[in-house]
């Protein structure tokens, strides 16, 4: 079967891409030779005046490049080949002596959006769905095709670099502002506009473009002394995003500044070799590899397949405890999930508080226009709240975000239980107490799970759905795709303590408690660790989640894992010091009208220690870095996660772990097993027991395995 | 009732009643109608597809919300199939809201029905002078700039003056208080009569308040983001007022030998109400207990240049008849307080056999028993959003009949255009 059809409208050719057996369109090479050759019968057919494309899948232009055949892609020649080859087929659409008009409805992204630049006319429909963009940065790539050189043409060096170094797409309404595309019109009359724009190329030309920007424009991308000052922006952003980790947003960066400033084929040469070079890079196979997993996930109702039949959406929640979290859930939920969301708290005074805050997330999104004001009004209409259980039986799931205290969470789900039905799912968002000793003593044990959102919950990534031995597997689906509906990556893990991600946290986050007692100055460790690639240092993160929520589930986790997990006597002192971290303004480093300051040198005198000068900041990262990858292997080895991507994923998601490393699992394969017992062994002769390796990865050093099969 | 079946009220709620330019003057009317309705369904947990039509009243919609009705119909809780409309009773609009509620459902038009009433005080519109927008017209559809501008140069320092709509009868041009106050006199209703009443709704919203009965009415508003603490309850009752306080007043609309004061009038108020109908095999086939059912109702005009708000002297009978009761029959009686003048003349109306051969009706209709009479108070002390009065006044009837255990109950409103309008329920 052949991905393009074309038929003949009045002598314009309408190309129709329709690649068989896929819910979207993605270009691999057969599909460009496919496409070539089809563009040379079209030019060489004398009743076609010009030709339009558009996609025969419903909101879906062209999503990408192929990123499967991309990903088998094994040296850098072979890499560099595929770009040039696509580059050839899209310098065929530019240079074609017919016109080619894009007609874009759905998502046109990378190679979909570079064919779209290098035809003659652009036409976008104004539906939620269109988003244009060159995603390629987020998998450690460069737009190859041409991309990297027909945009900044088109739309000016700054705009280009903007889009393309943070790989973000736009909406169809900004990509007429900036100039990404001619036209913007209702799906309903694209074809018709797209013939219309298709006899008028073929009649008068194009036209000269309309010139954007104004004197900015003139003065930074339309001179080369302008340009010199955007490139060195540029450069400056990207560094302090990606600590010099990611080559690829610098090497685009070059990339655009030889074209723009050399001309345009000493531009496409920069593109492909550069473009080879990072297709085959470590970092670009651990971003693909994140890329499939969370592809994966998307698909993945975890539970097996086959296990339940269809379940109910979703369509209402409500949710126990207006608090801080209480109020994010149900403010994302609604935003993303567009669902009603009735949130309970002791007191009317609370309530309101927590219908500010999930309101204030829909006010966010209106002053950056990702929302129309309707839209907010009747987003905003879904939130409502009250002191008693009220229209808790409308609701199909209710979330409880109550004070972390196992009887506490027992006594609302008793209160919940005789407000609710019998379909209703009742999840606990705890970070540490067990599902199962919250779900004992239960009506229905069958409807409790486990919801583990993370905070800042509107812009966290990962959601840990947890499950107890006697959860219905009908519960697990019908949250797992509410997770999945509120925007979120959802792993399914075990009701272990800690569950995945505060499981390999906290030994980590103790470590750093034992490096501060023995005087290892706060932003060393720190900075060892945001040089590993993590987003902050785990003394920030223990004062942006609260010293006493840390030492909280520090105790939950001593409790169930004994000697090893003793935790640091720092928090403690801390507490008694009446330092709670940022909530407080006082914790490990200073803080002024709710900004981050330097360290808190007083901590040191509380703390009773003296900073050492000597700390070795390669001792400093293994200790850190080993007692998290421990921990991981560990609990992968209990069954914590049902694979060692969820476990990445939930690392890299919910704790920052540096996507370009993979995840924890993903690094000790790449490191061997064995080299990892070996340092480990070496850190627990030289500092205790507690880095005794995890069984799991002994048995996996003494038999050569992997927790990723295959690869 | 004429149809052939019985219309159960399941509910109502209201929103914390507010003097305007006060708590709630950041809402807009229509915030205020689709929060109460809203909370309605949470509280009654009906579902809003089983809703066949939201019916509205308001007396000053604002000219960008026409059809505020529809605006609470299109709330996500509802399905967009649920059609609704807005009317203007004057003050009786909340209550006739009510009554075509009662009617479709009576005649089999619909099951279920929301009827509600909501007045933002706060957000009426303010108009420019007819000149003024003549100008503004012509200037709009100036072809160049040069004549755009010369059209404007005809623009007045008076004209900039802008036009708030004023509580004035359009046919007289006599404003309620002006009618209150020449009520007072030709009836010979004294100040301290007028006080009396006035401290009686005081008196009787603060015990309201303080047992609850009152805060059970209202579903809390929780405002934006400008807003620290949730509004629970109305603002202008005064627990703390006394004859005294009250006496010591101005008159307002007569200055020198006027009794009609700020004190014995109700404020100008911010506020929603709504009841929810539904046909009483609908009502029990889905498992909700009916607060009442609608028994009768009439609307009465005068002559808005003779005793404005005299209307109800003439509604109340016609009600009693229609319903075949009789004044002693009536367990409840509810009396909207426009004016402390206004519920005395009514009152004495109805009670004398003067009135009764002056307004042509056979003999007098009956005595007030204040015992049994606007028992948490009334529109005085909890305020008068012109368009939710009367479902404020349905709903707090229907739960004082439950409350006593009294089989009937009947409320009287005077309104606007020399209107009165009455309604009775009945239970069981």
């Amino acid at each position: 079967m052949s991905a393009f059809t074309s038929r003949n409208e009045n002598g314009f050719a309408v190309v129709t891409f329709d690649l068989p057996g896929s819910p979207v369109n993605t270009l691999g090479s057969a599909v460009s030779r496919e496409f070539a050759a089809l563009l040379d019968r079209l030019f060489r057919d004398g009743s076609v005046r010009a030709i339009v494309l558009m996609s025969g899948k419903p909101d879906n232009f062209i999503a990408g490049a192929d990123i499967e055949e991309f990903a088998r892609l094994d040296s850098e020649e072979e890499a560099a080949t595929l770009s040039k080859e696509a580059e050839d087929v899209m310098d065929r659409v530019a240079a074609s002596p017919k016109p080619i008009v894009a007609a874009i409805h759905g998502a046109c992204l990378g190679g979909g959006f570079e064919l779209a630049l290098a035809c003659q006319w652009r036409i976008a429909t104004d539906h939620p769905k269109t988003q244009i963009g060159l995603p390629e940065i987020q998998l450690g790539i460069i737009p190859g095709a041409g991309g990297t050189q027909r945009l900044p043409r088109l739309v000016g060096a700054r705009a280009a670099l903007d889009m393309i170094l943070a790989g973000k797409s736009e909406p169809g309404a900004r990509a007429l502002r900036l100039g990404m595309v001619d036209e913007l019109v209702p799906n309903s009359i694209l074809l018709e506009v797209a013939l219309r724009a298709a006899d008028r190329l073929a009649t008068i030309g194009p036209g000269r473009r309309e010139r954007r920007g104004g004197i900015a424009a003139l003065l930074l991308d339309r001179n080369p002394i302008g340009r010199r000052v955007v490139y060195s922006q540029a450069r400056k952003t990207v560094l302090a995003r990606t600590g010099g980790n990611y080559p690829a947003p610098l090497a685009a960066l070059d990339v655009v500044q030889t074209g723009l400033e050399r001309g345009f084929r000493a531009g496409l040469r920069a593109e492909h070799e550069a473009f080879g070079k990072l297709a085959v890079s470590d970092v670009s196979h651990r971003l693909v590899e994140i890329f499939f997993a969370t592809t994966a996930l998307k698909k993945d109702d975890g539970v097996p397949p086959g296990t339940v039949g269809e379940v109910a959406p979703i369509r209402r929640i409500a949710v126990v405890g207006a608090g801080f979290m209480g109020a994010a859930i149900a403010g994302t939920a609604v935003l993303r999930a567009r669902v009603e969301a009735r949130l309970k708290d002791a007191d009317l005074t609370r309530v309101g508080r927590g219908i500010r805050g999930a309101l204030r997330i829909l006010d966010e999104r209106l002053k950056r226009r990702r929302i129309s004001r309707p839209e907010h009004a009747r987003l905003a209409s879904l939130i409502s709240g009250a002191a008693d259980f009220s229209g808790f039986r409308r609701a199909d799931l209710v979330i409880e975000a109550v004070f972390e205290d196992l009887q506490v969470k027992r006594d609302v789900l008793a209160d919940v239980e005789t407000m609710i039905t019998a379909d209703t799912i009742f999840a606990t968002n705890t970070s540490t107490i067990p599902i199962a000793d919250i779900a004992e003593g239960a009506q229905r044990p069958g409807n409790v799970l486990g919801m583990h959102f993370f905070s800042p919950v509107e812009k966290m990534p990962l959601l840990e759905v947890i499950p107890h031995a006697g959860t219905a597997p009908e519960c697990v689906v019908r949250a797992v795709r509410f997770g999945r509906k509120m925007g979120k990556t959802v792993i399914v893990v075990a009701d272990h303590p800690g569950f995945w991600v505060n499981r390999i946290l906290l030994p980590y986050m103790n470590e750093a408690g034992l490096l501060l007692e023995e005087g290892v100055p706060i932003d060393l460790v720190d900075r060892v660790m945001t040089r590993f690639g993590f987003p902050v240092g785990p003394v920030t993160l223990l004062d942006e989640v609260g010293l006493d929520v840390g030492a909280k589930a520090g105790k939950v986790m001593h409790e169930k894992f004994g000697a090893r997990l003793e935790p640091a006597g720092v928090l403690a002192r801390m507490l008694d010091g009446g330092r709670q971290g940022r909530k407080n303004g006082k914790g490990f480093y200073r803080y002024a009208d709710g900004k981050k300051q330097g360290v808190d040198e007083s901590v040191y005198t509380l703390l009773g220690v003296t900073p050492r000068e000597d700390a070795a900041p390669t001792m400093v990262q293994q200790r850190l870095v080993y007692a998290m990858l421990n921990e991981a292997a560990m609990a992968a080895g209990e069954g914590v996660v049902r694979s060692p991507r969820d476990g990445d994923i939930g690392a890299v998601f919910g704790i920052g772990f540096p996507a370009f490393r993979g995840g924890p699992l993903r690094m000790i394969d790449d490191m061997g097993a064995s080299r990892v017992v070996q340092l480990l062994r070496s850190l627990e002769a030289s500092h205790g027991e507690r880095f005794r390796p995890a069984d799991a990865l002994v048995q996996m050093a003494d038999n050569g395995e992997r927790f990723y099969q295959g690869g | 009732m004429h149809g052939s079946r019985r219309v159960a009220i399941i509910a109502g709620l209201r929103t914390p009643f507010a003097k305007a330019n006060t708590v709630l003057k950041a809402a807009r009317g229509v915030d205020l109608a689709r929060h109460v309705a809203r909370e309605l369904l949470y509280r009654t947990e009906l579902e809003g597809h089983l809703v066949d039509e939201v019916i509205w009243g308001q007396v000053v919609p604002s000219p960008l919300v026409p059809n505020v009705a529809r605006e609470v119909s299109l709330l996500p809780q509802f399905p967009p199939s649920v059609p609704a409309y807005t009317l203007n009773r004057a003050c009786a609009s909340g209550a006739q809201a009510v009554q075509n509620a009662a009617d479709q459902i009576a005649v089999g038009h619909a099951d279920i029905i929301l009827a509600g009433g909501v007045e933002s005080l706060s957000d009426v519109p303010v108009l420019h002078s007819r000149r003024m927008s003549g100008i503004l017209v012509e200037a709009s559809k100036a072809r160049s700039l040069g004549a755009r501008l010369r059209v404007l140069s005809k623009v007045r320092p008076r004209d900039l003056i802008p036009v708030s709509p004023a509580v004035a009868e359009p046919s007289t041009g006599e404003s309620m208080g002006q009618s209150a106050e020449k009520m007072a006199k030709e009836n010979h209703i004294s100040r301290e009569a007028q006080d009396r009443i006035a401290l009686m709704s005081h008196q009787r919203a603060t015990a309201a308040v303080a047992d609850g009965r009152m805060t059970a009415e209202i579903a809390p508003w929780f405002g934006g983001s400008g807003m620290d603490e949730p509004v629970t309850t109305d603002n202008g009752i005064r627990s703390d007022t006394s004859l005294e306080k009250l006496a010591a007043l101005q008159p307002v609309f007569d200055r020198r030998y006027g009794s009609v004061t700020a004190g014995n009038s109700s404020p100008l108020t911010d506020g929603a109400a709504c009841v929810l109908l539904m046909a009483e095999d609908r009502a029990r086939a889905l498992g909700y207990q009916p607060l009442a059912f609608v028994r009768s109702y009439a609307v009465a005009a005068v002559d808005p240049g003779w005793q404005l708000l005299m209307g109800p002297a003439l509604a109340v009978p016609r009600a009693l008849a229609r319903a075949g009761l009789s004044w002693g029959d009536i367990g409840v009686l509810e009396i909207h307080e426009a004016f402390a003048a206004q519920v005395l003349s009514n009152v004495q109306a109805w009670s004398s056999a003067e009135w009764a051969s002056r307004l042509g009706l056979p003999g007098p209709v009956g005595e007030v028993d204040w015992e049994r009479t606007n028992l948490m108070g009334g529109s005085i002390a909890v305020g008068h959003p012109f368009g939710a009065t009367g479902c404020r006044i349905i709903t707090s009837l229907a739960n004082e009949m439950n409350r006593r255990d009294v089989q009937f109950g009947m409320l009287s409103i005077c309104a606007q255009g020399g209107m009165g309008y009455a309604m009775i329920l009945e239970r069981t």
